[in-house]
């Protein structure tokens, strides 16, 4: 048994050795042959000014601000569509995989009508149709609807009044020459990201639910019933702890597919990290860099949420053991 | 999708083998030239319902072919976005950029590049609807400008805005047709994009072209023109020259169709560029008939323009600067001799 032990631990080392191997080789030819070509290389050009505006930035961005800065704002407005998107999605699937359980035929049959529409349309094109519906359907910005004192509504966005601003505490929308000025602005390519991120995933987490909860035997609701429990707490207090133990794993995969599939920004016009990186790809022309810039981005947020959801699961084992 | 597509050129790159200097011995090795063109641009380069490439930039990819391989249709074309352009040229993937690319300090001095020629002297404008009664690019205070990414239009747009001390939001799509119809839903008070296409977008594409009227300004300089892989002397010289040629053609007025009448003439500056005194060809490694093929392939440069962009094309754009020197543009190419 030992012997065998440890004749895998050399195999695995050995394949981790390789694969660190050929990472480097990889790394090392593209180095020589961009060198050789005259390809400049390296990521020096992250401090450089970046030049261009961002539409729209969580994060204070201006064109002087370097590209380091611009890739920031980038991440940042992934993170703000993502993470809301992450709990619209979550919430309304859960709701939705329980109507699926539920004895209500006409429920029943609705949500399962949801879930079967939008996993079968492909995400690109249901962003699409909501970023055209939003922007079809709204009045342009000179005739904005003003649903009360302040509040704009029109092809440029919903525009708030928010803290801050030159004149006080508060930034109040006005009308301006062009446009509707101050306040923070919620635009259409934020909201139909935010929509289709959110309905599409809720799709895929009411099937985890559904599974989830199903998985958990039979004999458990029937002797919780006999027992005398009501449904609410069979579902609070027998159904729900087992089932979340194999709900969370595939539900984490659901965030994860949600964070990278945000990256379908660029389609509508949303200045997310991929936009962004893009952008200052082709400012530079330092493509490799650029890329691996996203790729390692995109890992350390995957790992993040990984990382995130192995915590909540320890959690939630640890609940079910004192329910 | 289009990550991966980079990622997959950066791993030819060292598939590839080094070849510096034999470009053209590989184009006539394999009786094709592999020209870079854009996915679409009408009148620079796009391809028709059978599939055939067309326009102004595809015409510069013919005379080459022409030239090198005496045969015009030895042309591979390889459709290529603003982002794969610069990798696919420096992995080998083409022999040749032709696609209305803006020739930059940044391009020109890092990315293993050469630009060769100016083809089209262009500069960054605007369209905007007529009902918002904007008469100059320094109204837009505060608007919302829709554009496609991937160009040098939005560094433009940062700079130029910054220098008038206006405030502007770009809003960037990915693809043109989501950006034009964003634009005409009136998601945006302008579209930016260089004027030739927005001459263009104007007559083609807007619902209604009299509701929308292009600004007179333009905000930058774009010099488009074919470009070439650093370390090939020989290939950079034969793709400019080519161009210079087709330029002193339509400066001594011989064009696709007295092109063979034209050998016999007795200016000798005709006669050395068609080859029928000196041999110019040699110096290039060309044959001696080298410019009469390409002009013979398209026409001058002036033909070129006027029927894919100009007056006998639907973009009916004014040669303005393209115009050759000695009929007040800049258009001027150095004398083949």
């Amino acid at each position: 048994m030992q012997g065998r032990r440890r004749g895998e631990l050399a195999i695995q080392a050995l394949l981790a050795a390789a694969l660190v191997a050929a990472l480097w080789w990889l790394l090392d030819v593209t180095a020589a042959n961009m060198a050789e070509r005259g390809i400049r290389s390296g990521f020096d050009f992250l401090t450089d000014p970046a030049g261009f505006a961002i539409g729209e930035s969580l994060l204070p961005f201006d064109s002087t601000d370097s590209a380091l800065w611009a890739l920031a704002a980038g991440l940042a407005n992934t993170l703000r569509v993502a993470l809301p998107a992450i709990l619209a999605s979550t919430l309304l699937g859960t709701l939705i995989g329980l109507g699926r359980l539920s004895p209500n035929l006409l429920l029943r049959s609705l949500c399962a009508a949801y879930v079967e529409t939008l996993r079968n349309v492909p995400l690109l094109l249901q962003l699409l149709a909501w970023y055209f519906v939003v922007t079809d359907l709204l009045p342009l910005a000179s005739d904005a609807l003003q649903p009360a004192p302040h509040v704009f509504l029109s092809k440029s966005g919903l525009a708030i009044p928010w803290l801050g601003g030159d004149s006080g505490v508060f930034d109040l929308p006005l009308r301006g020459e062009m446009n509707i000025a101050g306040g923070a602005t919620l635009t259409p390519e934020f909201l139909a990201l935010f929509l289709g991120l959110s309905l599409y995933t809720a799709a895929y987490v009411a099937e985890t639910v559904r599974a989830g909860i199903q998985a958990v035997p039979r004999g458990q609701s029937d002797a919780a019933l006999a027992l005398g429990l009501t449904r609410v707490q069979l579902f609070r207090l027998v159904l729900l702890p087992q089932a979340l133990r194999s709900i969370i794993p595939p539900l984490t995969n659901q965030h994860l597919s949600l964070t990278k599939n945000a990256s379908l920004a660029v389609a509508i016009g949303y200045p997310d990290l991929v936009s962004v990186a893009n952008t200052t790809l082709n400012q530079t022309g330092r493509a490799a860099e650029c890329i691996a810039l996203i790729m390692a981005v995109y890992l350390i947020l995957s790992l993040l949420t990984a990382w995130l959801s192995a915590w909540m699961e320890r959690r939630s084992g640890r609940w079910a053991e004192r329910a | 999708m289009k990550t991966i597509q980079l990622v997959a050129l950066l791993f030819l790159l060292h598939l590839a083998p080094a070849h510096a200097g034999k470009t053209l011995d590989q184009v006539r090795q394999r009786a094709q030239l592999a020209c870079g063109v854009s996915t679409g641009v009408i009148g620079f380069s796009s391809a028709d319902s059978q599939g055939r490439w067309n326009g102004f930039d595809v015409d510069l990819c013919r005379a080459i072919a022409a030239a090198v391989l005496n045969d015009a249709t030895k042309v591979k074309y390889v459709p290529l976005n603003a982002q794969q352009r610069f990798t696919a040229l420096q992995s080998g993937e083409v022999d040749l950029l032709s696609r209305n690319t803006t020739w930059t300090l940044t391009r020109d001095a890092s990315l293993g590049l050469h630009f060769t020629a100016v083809t089209y002297y262009d500069g960054q404008g605007f369209l905007v609807p007529k009902r918002l009664k904007i008469t100059s690019a320094k109204q837009l205070k505060n608007a919302e400008i829709c554009v496609q990414s991937g160009t040098t239009t939005e560094k433009n747009l940062g700079d130029w805005f910054k220098a008038q001390g206006i405030k502007i939001k770009p809003v960037v799509f990915e693809k043109f047709e989501a950006s034009i119809k964003a634009f005409f839903s009136g998601r945006c008070q302008a579209y930016t994009t260089d004027a030739s296409a927005l001459a263009f977008i104007r007559s083609k594409e807007a619902p209604k072209p009299d509701d929308y009227v292009v600004l007179p300004d333009l905000i930058s300089k774009e010099p488009l023109g074919p470009v070439v892989r650093r370390g090939d002397d020989e290939w950079f010289a034969i793709v400019k020259w080519v161009v210079f040629a087709l330029i002193e053609a339509e400066e001594y007025g011989i064009t696709q169709a007295n092109v063979e009448q034209m050998k016999a003439n007795t200016d000798p500056a005709i006669q050395r560029l068609l080859g029928s005194a000196e041999d110019s060809g040699k110096l290039l490694g060309l044959e001696r008939d080298w410019a009469a093929r390409a002009i013979k392939a398209v026409g001058n440069y002036g033909e070129m323009f006027q029927r894919n962009v100009g007056s006998a094309s639907p973009l009916k754009l004014p040669r303005g600067l393209n115009a050759l020197w000695s009929k007040g543009g800049i258009m001027y190419a150095p004398p083949v001799r």
